[in-house]
């Protein structure tokens, strides 16, 4: 039983059917039909992607041989290994996967919800939101934009970095950027926490005139002013905010089977679940080190189904996840970075997949042209779980300056061992 | 390895203060490390958010995130921030001996 058709839910259900023998069934439940490319997002405000492109089917994407059910899950009751839905059907289940990904909640944060009907706030994290965006955006003709992270964790953390670049784009087509104040707000100490992708980044920011305000955790947001906790004030004329992120309601309901905010505690290389052996976790819904993004889904995807196969035959679970990420960042002008790590290794410049390949840690044309080719590749290879050629699950040595990632590592103060 | 001596005795912390051995902390060493760090004194409820980051490291091996920390405990993150100024997941766990909590990307 498999909760979730999204990227992780689709591509693990797709995966275990080729593994496993046809009597084994498989099930998705969704609350809905509609699978969201959600990297499709960032681009919808900006005009440069179409909402109703990024929207197909969830059962279309599943295998013969995969069920797909629609209901809302209600809660698990992980004892007697069952799935209770919102209108009360009740199914079983021998093995179970969280694949819910995380929520956006928005009515954490006092103010935000007000800011957001008067048309001062907006996110792009949700199509609505990002179709929304796309109009103040365009109606916009002068002011202060800020670009507000209110809390970690978030879906593609850099995201919002993106966002920022490609305002910066944006309004310099509009030949209207010097009347335009660009504020990137972030809870974390830098533009990002890896120390060689944080100078990266962090000189892109300046190079493109993008302020840059650290160590923000905004408490509320104030008419036209982001408040922090420890009382500092961002003015805006229009806020980008990513809401705080938590897992989904039912897992709260469903006891032993959550943390605090909703994710699910998991052995960060098999993707067992703490709470028990035959419940895994994939993509954003896990609470483990990983950042929450699409290629980690995709990379844990191959590892679990190696494990569930395992667990099924009784076998221990010796497939092991690395933390493999790798996430193209929108630069704008048709260009992007390209960063590549794992658990244990840092961002580091060189040529992925190895040593003839794409520019690590580096703006190029290729890298955009790269990211603009993973649509096609999200819906043909990625969901159907397929191996990209020449892309494993582990994550690649070859091509990489690992040197630089070991003088990274010792860098300086606040900038080691984080995630 | 920087060291510092906290009630009469030697601790090792890292660049920014942090234990790196929760094992050497001991509760009289608290007050002391709180009046470094801005916190004149410790109340009852400094107290019961210290207890509670100490609980958290031993049962997850991380400090909480403050959003986590509030949840868990049931102090508002509004008072936290009285509590802790700059940074309660931080502060606490500075105070409380454990290691800096891990960001989340």
């Amino acid at each position: 039983m498999i909760l979730g058709g999204g990227t992780g839910g689709t591509l693990i259900a797709n995966r275990l059917r080729r593994q496993l023998a046809d009597e084994d069934e498989i099930t998705v439940v969704d609350r809905d039909d509609d699978h969201l490319y959600q990297p499709g997002l960032l681009f919808v405000p900006f005009g440069r992607a179409r909402p109703e492109a990024i929207v197909r089917s969830r059962g279309r994407q599943l295998h013969a041989g995969v069920a797909y059910r629609q209901g809302a899950a209600d809660s698990v009751d992980i004892g007697a290994r069952r799935v209770q839905l919102g209108d009360g059907t009740v199914l079983p289940y021998d093995v179970l996967v969280i694949a819910t990904g995380a929520a956006l909640l928005p009515g954490e944060t006092e103010g935000l919800a007000e800011a957001t009907g008067r048309g001062r706030a907006f996110t792009f994290y949700d199509r609505p939101g990002a179709v929304a965006l796309r109009g103040a955006l365009a109606r916009f003709d002068g002011g202060r934009i800020a670009v507000n992270v209110v809390d970690m964790p978030i879906k593609c953390p850099v995201a919002p970095i993106e966002f920022s670049f490609l305002a910066d784009w944006y309004f310099r087509r509009r030949k209207i950027r010097d009347r335009v104040e660009i504020t990137f707000v972030t809870p974390l100490d830098g533009a990002f926490t890896k120390a060689a992708c944080n100078r990266e980044l962090s000189g892109m920011l300046d190079d493109k005139r993008i302020r840059l305000v650290t160590e923000f955790n905004t408490g509320e947001v104030d008419g036209g002013r982001l408040v922090s906790f420890d009382g500092r004030e961002v003015g805006f004329d229009l806020a980008v905010t990513v809401p705080v992120h938590g897992g989904q309601a039912y897992i709260s309901r469903s006891p032993g089977l959550g943390d605090a905010l909703g994710f699910v505690p998991a052995d960060e290389q098999t993707l067992q679940a703490k709470a028990s052996p035959n419940v895994f976790v994939i993509g954003d819904a896990a609470d483990i080190r990983a950042s929450k993004a699409g290629s980690v889904a995709h990379f844990e995807g191959e590892i679990l189904t190696r494990n569930i196969a395992s667990f099924l035959a009784g076998q221990p679970l010796s497939a092991s996840f690395d933390g493999h990420t790798n996430c193209f960042i929108e630069t704008g002008f048709g260009k992007a970075l390209l960063i590549d790590f794992n658990y244990d290794t840092e961002p580091v410049t060189g040529r992925f997949p190895g040593r003839v390949g794409l520019p690590l840690l580096r703006e190029s044309r290729l890298n955009h042209l790269g990211k603009l080719a993973f649509q096609w590749v999200y819906w043909h290879l990625l969901l159907p779980g397929r191996d990209i050629p020449g892309v494993a699950a582990g994550m690649p040595r070859a091509g990489k300056r690992l040197d630089a990632a070991q003088a990274a590592s010792r860098g300086p103060a606040g900038t080691k061992g984080k995630v | 390895m920087p060291t510092m001596v906290y009630a009469g005795a030697q601790v090792t912390v890292n660049d920014e203060g942090f234990f790196t051995d929760p094992q050497q902390w001991r509760e009289e060493m608290a007050p002391q490390i709180a009046r470094d760090a801005g916190i004149q004194t410790l109340t009852d409820q400094h107290w019961q958010v210290i207890k509670f980051m100490r609980h958290e490291y031993a049962e997850k091996g991380t400090g909480p995130s403050v959003r986590a920390l509030s949840k868990t405990s049931g102090v508002s993150i509004k008072e936290l921030y009285q509590l802790f100024p700059k940074g309660p997941a931080k502060l606490a766990a500075k105070i409380a001996g454990i290691p800096k909590p891990r960001g989340c990307i």
